[in-house]
C-alpha cells in the first residue's frame, strides 16, 4: 500500500512519512496535497506566537491536556529556527510535550524554519493541510520566538494568540506596531511572577478600542502555563473565537487570506528556485550579487534583469 | 551540508533534506550537558536535530522518533544503565515499524559491553572524547537512504 493509502487508512507513520515530503517539496509530498487537500480546510487552526522564553510550548502544553480534557484530538507544529550557517537547527519544543508519548489522540511535529523568515516555515502551511486531512480538528502552530515583525502567522491560522510576559518594557513598547497588532486573543504568560498584574491592565487599556469587523473584542488573558492556571478559560476564548468568526463570515475571509499568502508565498520561493537552477544560475547570481555589492550596479537593475529571463524562458 | 558561503544559500537550490536526528536521555541520570553539546555540534554539522530532555522513557523515544520521521536515533546515557534501557529502546522501536533507523549511543559505556550494544542493533558507540567530526561522519555515511512512492 503507498504511502496516501496508507495516511487515508490512519496510519500515523505516513502521516510523518508524507510531513517530511512535504517539508522538503518532494514530488510525492505534493501528489499528497492534490489528492487531500479538498479534506482540509476544517481544522480551527490557532496560532501562538510572542518572544522567546515567554513560555509557549509550556503554554501548549497545557492546551494541549485541556483540548485532551474536552475530548477532542489535537496536533502540533512547533517551528524553531534554523542556523543560516549551517542550515542545522536544535528542534527543542518536544523538551516540553513529552507526557503526550501514549496519546494517540496528539500529534507533535517540530519543524526547522528552513530559511524563511517572519517566524514560520515555508512548509508549514502543507504541514498543517496535512495534519487538517487527518481529520485534526484543532491544530496548534508554534512559531519561532517572535520579535517584531514574527507575524506571518496571522495569515496561516484563524484565530492568533499573543503570548506576552511581564516586564516585557513600558507603554511604547506594547503601542509600536507589530506583534501585539495580530494577537485576536492577548496572554500574559507567568501572571504569578511580579508585574503580572501591571501587564495585563497595560494591555487591556490599549485592546479597548472596541470590536473587530467579526464583532471580536481582544481578551487580554493571564495564565501560569506551568501550572496549567488560565489555561481552561484561554481554551474558552479560543472556542469562543471560532464560533465568532463562523457566525460573522470571518472564517471564510480568515480561508481566503490564508489562501492569497500560501499562493503568493510559494510563488516567491518557486520564482527563487527557477532563478538558481543550474549551476551556471547560481554562479550569474553570485556574480550579480558580487556586482551590487562592489556598486557596479543596483539591485534593482539586477532585479529587473533576473525578471526579464524569467519572462523570457 | 557545507553552505560556507551562507550569502548565497538562501537563494540557490534547495539541498537534499537535511538529515534528522533524535537525541534522547535514557533513563534516570539527570546529567545532559553532554548530551546538548552532541546536539549543538550535530546542528552545526547542518543536521535537524530533535532534542527531548531528560528522563526518556523507551515508549517517549519510540513516539518521538514516529511522529518527528528521524533517520538517525541518537542515544545519551551515563547512569550505566545501558544494558536494560537499549533492548526495550530497540524493542519499541520495532514496535512501531521503526527497524530501519540508525540508532547509534553516546556517554559511557564499557568496551566490555560494546558487543552486546552491537547485538542489539546499536550501529556505533561514542564513548567520551570521540570527536564530533568522527560522530558526524558516521551519520552522514550511515543514515538510511530513502525511497518513498505516492
Amino acid at each position: 500500500m503507498g504511502l496516501i493509502d496508507r495516511f487515508l487508512a490512519g496510519d500515523r507513520r505516513a502521516l510523518a512519512r508524507l510531513a517530511t515530503l512535504v517539508e522538503v517539496g518532494d514530488p510525492v509530498g505534493d501528489a499528497a496535497l492534490s489528492r487531500l487537500y479538498q479534506a482540509s480546510g476544517r481544522a480551527h487552526v490557532v496560532g501562538v506566537t510572542g518572544p522567546p522564553g515567554a513560555g509557549k510550548s509550556t503554554l501548549v502544553d497545557a492546551l494541549i491536556r485541556a483540548v485532551r480534557d474536552s475530548g477532542r484530538r489535537v496536533a502540533v507544529v512547533a517551528v524553531d529556527p534554523s542556523s543560516p550557517i549551517s542550515g542545522g537547527a536544535v528542534l527543542g519544543d518536544r523538551v516540553r510535550m513529552g507526557r503526550w508519548h501514549a496519546d494517540d489522540g496528539v500529534f507533535v511535529r517540530s519543524m526547522a524554519s528552513r530559511g524563511r523568515l517572519g517566524g514560520l516555515a515555508a512548509a508549514t502551511a502543507g504541514v498543517v493541510h496535512l495534519l487538517d486531512a487527518a481529520g485534526f480538528p484543532l491544530i496548534l502552530v508554534e512559531t519561532v520566538g517572535a520579535g517584531q515583525d514574527g507575524v506571518e502567522i496571522a495569515s496561516l491560522a484563524q484565530t492568533t494568540v499573543v503570548v506576552q510576559v511581564p516586564g516585557l518594557g513600558d507603554g511604547v513598547q506594547a503601542i509600536k506596531a507589530g506583534l501585539l497588532e495580530i494577537g485576536d486573543i492577548l496572554v500574559v504568560n507567568k501572571a504569578d511572577e511580579p508585574g503580572a498584574a501591571e501587564q495585563v491592565r497595560l494591555l487591556r487599556d490599549l485592546t479597548t478600542s472596541g470590536a473587530d469587523a467579526a464583532g471580536w473584542r481582544v481578551p487580554v488573558l493571564p495564565t501560569v502555563a506551568a501550572t496549567g492556571d488560565g489555561v481552561d478559560v484561554l481554551l474558552d476564548h479560543l472556542d469562543a473565537h471560532l464560533a465568532v468568526l463562523r457566525a460573522s463570515g470571518g472564517w471564510e475571509r480568515r480561508l481566503r487570506s490564508a489562501a492569497e499568502a500560501e499562493v503568493l508565498g510559494r510563488l516567491r520561493a518557486d520564482l527563487e528556485r527557477r532563478l538558481a537552477v543550474s549551476p551556471e544560475g547560481v554562479l550569474e547570481l553570485s556574480e550579480l550579487l558580487a556586482a551590487v555589492a562592489e556598486r557596479r550596479t543596483t539591485p534593482g537593475e539586477v532585479v529587473a534583469r533576473l525578471v526579464d529571463r524569467i519572462d523570457g524562458g | 551540508m557545507e553552505a560556507a558561503d551562507h550569502t548565497t544559500a538562501a537563494l540557490s537550490v534547495p539541498p537534499s533534506r537535511p538529515i534528522r536526528v533524535l537525541v534522547a536521555k535514557p533513563g534516570l541520570d539527570g546529567h545532559d550537558r553532554g548530551a546538548k553539546v552532541m546536539v549543538r555540534a550535530l546542528r552545526d554539522a547542518g543536521f535537524e536535530v530533535v532534542y527531548t530532555g531528560l528522563f526518556q522513557t523507551p515508549e517517549m523515544i519510540a513516539a518521538a522518533a514516529l511522529e518527528e520521521d528521524v533517520d538517525v536515533v541518537g542515544l545519551s546515557i551515563l547512569s550505566g544503565a545501558h544494558l536494560a534501557l537499549f533492548p526495550r529502546i530497540m524493542a519499541a522501536l520495532r514496535e512501531r515499524g521503526l527497524d530501519d533507523l540508525l540508532v547509534v549511543a553516546g556517554g559511557t559505556i564499557p568496551d566490555g559491553d560494546r558487543p552486546a550494544v552491537a547485538a542489539m542493533g546499536i550501529a556505533a558507540v561514542f564513548g567520551p572524547g570521540t570527536p564530533f567530526a568522527e560522530a558526524v561522519r558516521f551519520i552522514r555515511e550511515h543514515a538510511p537512504a530513502r525511497v518513498d512512492e505516492a
